[in-house]
């Protein structure tokens, strides 16, 4: 609550207004056009990609797993192969059907492009919520009750940080696409596109979490907090209701970052056969398949790693306006960036 | 017998350039320093007093900085000098001390280092020789074992030392003024008395001119020769130190001293405060500055007052006649 | 000081165990990752899948099977399912190419993230900041691997600058060996440079707003001596201490993607192929190589910070 100032004597109401904090940042990072102006780009890359079956039902009249490769398709009035008798399959053209080009199935790059994003997005926002979740709950009994409970989930973070990240991602990833996962009651089917959602969560854990205990440890030693408990506040109560409100910017911060962070997780598994199972598509098992035929049909890789760097840049861009409007100071010392280092 | 001033200040006028406007931090300050005087130069936190000092070296020049009007030291005009002898002067001739030692020393590096590093590129001696300089310099301003204290760092000593430390940095080319930016404000009490003994033997014993910013009138008392009291941006008195204390002449002043403990007037119940709070200086009132906070404020208080004198040199802006305050002083 | 280090060599121990009984636990826990079945071969009987069972010891108990691996990985016995050879022996073939890799990118990208970042600083605002910028900006996005691939297309392939990987040993021809490496180099440094020029950056920014930094003015040193013994030298010592981390976290399995692309036979091209074919002993012995670097290099951090920042090492806190 920010409580609004009096005015001292003989200075008009008018000049005096208590200003949220909230306001205050969205004020400064209307002030960013290229910011925001990437925010946008991130929604508009969202949106197409939720508009995939349009395009594939009205445009390019075929489906991102229908093979194609005996048939032909009519360009400029010539029946072209779709792919050539010595493998090459067709490149890019303007037109509605193979707007990108094939690949060497036959099938339509454009709207494999469209569906691939879908599945990538969707993992790395469903990814970044998981480890959201995981990291603000750990941090938060962490940094309350220290002790004991501090000292065994710091070690938990501690032993999966130490991981080789990629390793351990694709060792899961191996692993449990054979079996499955099967937890109790619940049963995760091999090729689920959750088991990736949960290794990719699960991996940036400690990442998130650290900082995040390092802001409850400092801001448990103010005031408020003791406020709280001599007022007999329950331990739930303060979490949620007084510590858990002064780290939001921060969290906001940090899941903008992780969703690009993720998707680069994403194709890095995936490119390795770790990630995500065919015949489902995302942008790393294109690049994937795309490496196979890179000398002769290079747009194969060219255009879902593209798609891969313009969406996590305007993430990174975006993020990075937000950290600087939430926080000028900049206290916050995070980037996206992990993913790529592995 | 008047001697030339070491340092004069003519209408300086400093303004930034913010995310919400222009703010004239200093609106026309003027005031001049003789060799071997200590100047005090008084007032609330946002007044302007610590960004006139930075900008008598010139620390406060960047893109944002508007500087206008004339400082000139020993008749050089620094405003406009170019930085290489803007640096040349920085430190052998007016050295600086900051409010907060901790801070304004590089906490990764020795404190003997630091001298050294100050000595070393201004004059051409060797390390040793530099080293020799700084204990000597330790020793003279009261830091016991100075051979040992050399090698440590900032965070191993006290406040107290660590300003003194500050001190025997700002002296070691022997210049001749040290701008000391609120010296004691970050000091406990106790310590507070003992560096502004330490200033005022420094003063004494090898003339150095001293310039001191504070708030606190109870530290100007000690040692200052002069006074100049800042609001807003600009000076409103400027007098010798018992002219401010015996017969001050603004409001603002009253009520400075007002809110003072002195042991040489009797007990009249609390404390006076002034009520309200100084103007924005992004948009400064047209009138006197002070008049919104005035008990004594009248029609006339619309126009801006000079600064001006009755005769001598104490100088005050404010339109009250001189038979009005001396009533109505409290 | 001493106490210190024991405590973390410690912590490096109890942490490197749990990482071997985590690996050891998802690849025997996981159902259909039967090596016997495998080895044997397809159409195998009953009675050959129980003999290869015995005689690799898989019919023993886990914990059994687990502290046997571990002795083995120990003494250097470890034998593959798959291959039969001798893991600890290709561990230490594959080596030299990872070495080479790690550092030689390490040089690079250190050199250039200073350099970059420094630059940007001074200039914070203008032109060459903002290029800069950008520039680490699409660093930072774009995936190890499609880099490495655009790269390998366009400069090895459609324009014979460069070899299509493979590597050259340091010692044949030290020539050949950088020319070989310098594409591979790039793509694993690129990354990094971008991340690290924006932490030195926003370092260096910070500390410019900082007291002792007005303090180095009012001196009288000159705009240069300030900025670098003043500003840089503090802002190096979260950038050193990041490098230890990630310096440890490319060694220890980082460069996998770009020994793959590159076809470069180093230990991440031999971890990749033993997650592959699900093939124990090899992946053990390299996550843990993997974990012991990554877990070596934040002691070596921890101890580094002490030495660089005289406040930790007196121990007092470390501030924000």
């Amino acid at each position: 609550m920010v409580a609004v100032p009096e005015a001292p004597p003989g200075v008009p109401e008018s000049q005096v207004q208590g200003r949220n904090p909230w306001y205050l940042a969205w004020l400064r990072l209307r002030r960013n056009k290229v910011a925001l102006g990437c925010g946008l780009l991130f929604v508009l890359i969202v949106a197409v990609c939720l508009a995939a079956p349009l395009w594939a039902d009205y445009v390019a009249h075929t489906g991102p797993n229908d093979n194609h490769i005996t048939d032909t398709v009519l360009i400029d009035g010539v029946e072209t192969d779709i792919v050539a008798p010595d493998g090459t399959p067709l490149g890019p053209g303007l037109r509605g059907r193979y707007l990108l080009g094939a690949d060497q199935n036959g099938r339509d790059v454009m709207v494999r492009l469209l569906y691939g994003g879908r599945t990538s997005i969707y993992i790395g926002l469903a990814a970044a919520a998981v480890t959201t979740v995981l990291a603000v709950v750990v941090a938060l009994l962490a940094g309350y009750y220290r002790g004991w409970i501090d000292a065994v989930l710091s070690r938990v973070l501690d032993v999966i940080w130490a991981f080789p990240v990629l390793l351990l991602g694709i060792a899961l990833g191996t692993a449990l696409a054979i079996g499955g996962l099967k937890l109790g009651v619940i049963a995760i089917a091999g090729d689920s596109i959750w088991i990736p959602i949960l290794i990719i969560g699960l991996v940036y854990v400690p990442y998130m979490a650290r900082p995040l205990r390092g802001e409850i440890l400092a801001l448990r030693e103010k005031e408020f907090v003791e406020a709280a408990v001599a007022q007999g506040m329950g331990p739930l109560r303060i979490m949620v209701g007084e510590l858990l409100p002064n780290i939001v910017s921060t969290i906001i911060v940090f899941f903008t970052l992780n969703i690009a962070n993720n998707m680069l997780l994403e194709s890095a598994l995936s490119f390795l056969g770790a990630g995500v199972r065919p015949p489902n598509a995302s942008w790393g098992t294109m690049i994937a398949d795309g490496y196979q035929m890179i000398y002769t049909a290079p747009h194969l890789t060219i255009v879902p790693g593209l798609m891969i760097v313009v969406t996590v840049l305007s993430l990174n861009v975006f993020g990075d306006g937000l950290r600087d409007a939430l926080d000028p100071k900049a206290r916050i010392r995070i980037e996206a960036n992990d993913a790529g280092r592995h | 017998m008047t001697r030339e001033p070491l340092l004069r200040v003519d209408d300086l006028r400093v303004s930034f350039a913010t995310e919400d406007g222009v703010l004239q931090a200093v609106d026309g300050v003027s005031f001049d320093l003789a060799p071997g005087e200590v100047l005090a130069v008084v007032g609330e936190s946002g007044c302007g007093k610590s960004v006139t000092a930075q900008t008598l070296t010139g620390l406060t020049r960047s893109p944002n900085t508007r500087i206008s009007g004339s400082v000139t030291y020993r008749g050089r005009e620094l405003t406009g000098l170019g930085d290489d002898a803007l640096r040349d002067i920085r430190g052998e001739e007016i050295a600086m001390v900051f409010q907060d030692p901790m801070s304004s020393l590089n906490p990764v590096y020795r404190v003997g280092d630091q001298i050294v590093e100050m000595i070393r590129a201004h004059r051409d001696v060797s390390k040793k020789e530099a080293r020799e300089r700084t204990v000597e310099l330790l020793t003279s301003v009261g830091i016991p074992n100075p051979q040992a204290r050399v090698r440590s760092y900032p965070h191993e000593f006290s406040g107290g030392m660590r300003q003194r430390v500050m001190i025997a940095m700002a002296l070691a080319l022997e210049p001749a003024v040290l701008i000391a930016d609120e010296p004691t404000t970050a000091l406990d009490v106790t310590v507070q008395a003992q560096i502004l003994r330490l200033l005022a033997d420094l003063n004494r014993e090898r003339e150095l001119a001293v310039v001191l910013i504070t708030h606190d009138l109870g530290v100007v008392a000690e040692v200052a020769d002069r006074v100049v009291v800042m609001y807003a941006g600009q000076i409103v008195e400027d007098g010798t130190v018992d002219d401010i204390f015996y017969s001050p002449q603004h409001p603002y002043t009253w009520g400075l001293l007002g809110s003072l403990a002195r042991l040489d007037r009797p007990r009249t119940g609390r404390l006076a405060q002034i009520a309200g709070a100084p103007p924005s200086l992004l948009d400064p009132p047209s009138g006197c500055r002070f008049a919104p906070r005035c008990a004594f404020q009248f029609g006339r208080c619309d126009q801006p007052p000079p600064l001006d004198h009755d005769g001598g040199t104490h100088l005050d802006r404010c339109w009250l006649g001189g038979d009005v305050k001396a009533e109505v002083r409290p | 000081m001493a106490r210190f280090i024991a405590r973390r060599l410690l912590g490096m121990v109890a942490v490197l165990f749990a990482i071997s009984v985590i690996v050891f636990l998802i690849f025997n826990v996981v159902p259909n990752s039967d090596p016997a079945a495998r080895i044997a071969g397809k159409n195998a009987d009953p009675d050959l899948i129980a003999r290869v069972n015995a005689d690799l010891g898989l019919d023993q108990p886990l914990p059994v099977q687990y502290v046997t691996m571990m002795k083995q990985i120990f003494t250097g016995q470890l034998t593959s399912y798959a291959s039969n050879r001798n893991v600890v022996e290709q561990i230490w073939e594959g080596l030299p190419a990872t070495f080479s890799l790690c550092i030689g990118a390490a040089v690079i990208w250190m050199s250039l993230a200073v350099l970059f970042g420094y630059l940007s600083a001074v200039h914070a605002g203008r032109f060459a900041d903002r290029a800069l910028t950008v520039l680490s900006l699409v660093g930072i996005s774009m995936p190890v691997f499609w880099l490495a691939a655009i790269l390998l297309y366009f400069l090895s392939f459609k324009v014979q600058l460069f070899p299509t990987g493979s590597y050259v040993d340091l010692t044949e021809d030290p020539l050949d060996w950088a020319y070989h490496l310098v594409l591979p180099w790039f793509t694993l440094a690129v990354l990094f440079i971008g991340f690290y020029s924006r932490v030195l950056r926003s370092n260096m920014l910070d500390a410019m707003n900082e007291d002792y930094v007005r303090t180095a003015r009012a001196k009288g040193l000159s705009e240069r001596q300030v900025r670098i013994r003043h500003v840089l030298r503090n802002s190096m010592i979260p950038i050193v201490t990041l490098f230890g981390l990630d310096f440890g976290m490319v060694v220890g399995g980082g460069a996998i993607l770009t020994e793959t692309v590159y076809n470069l036979p180093g230990v991440g091209l031999y971890a990749g192929e033993a997650i592959r074919s699900l093939d124990l002993p090899p992946l053990m012995a390299v996550t843990m190589f993997g974990a012991f670097f990554i877990v070596l290099f934040n002691t070596v951090v921890d101890v580094a910070y002490a030495v660089l920042d005289p406040r930790i090492r007196l121990g007092e806190a470390a501030p924000a």
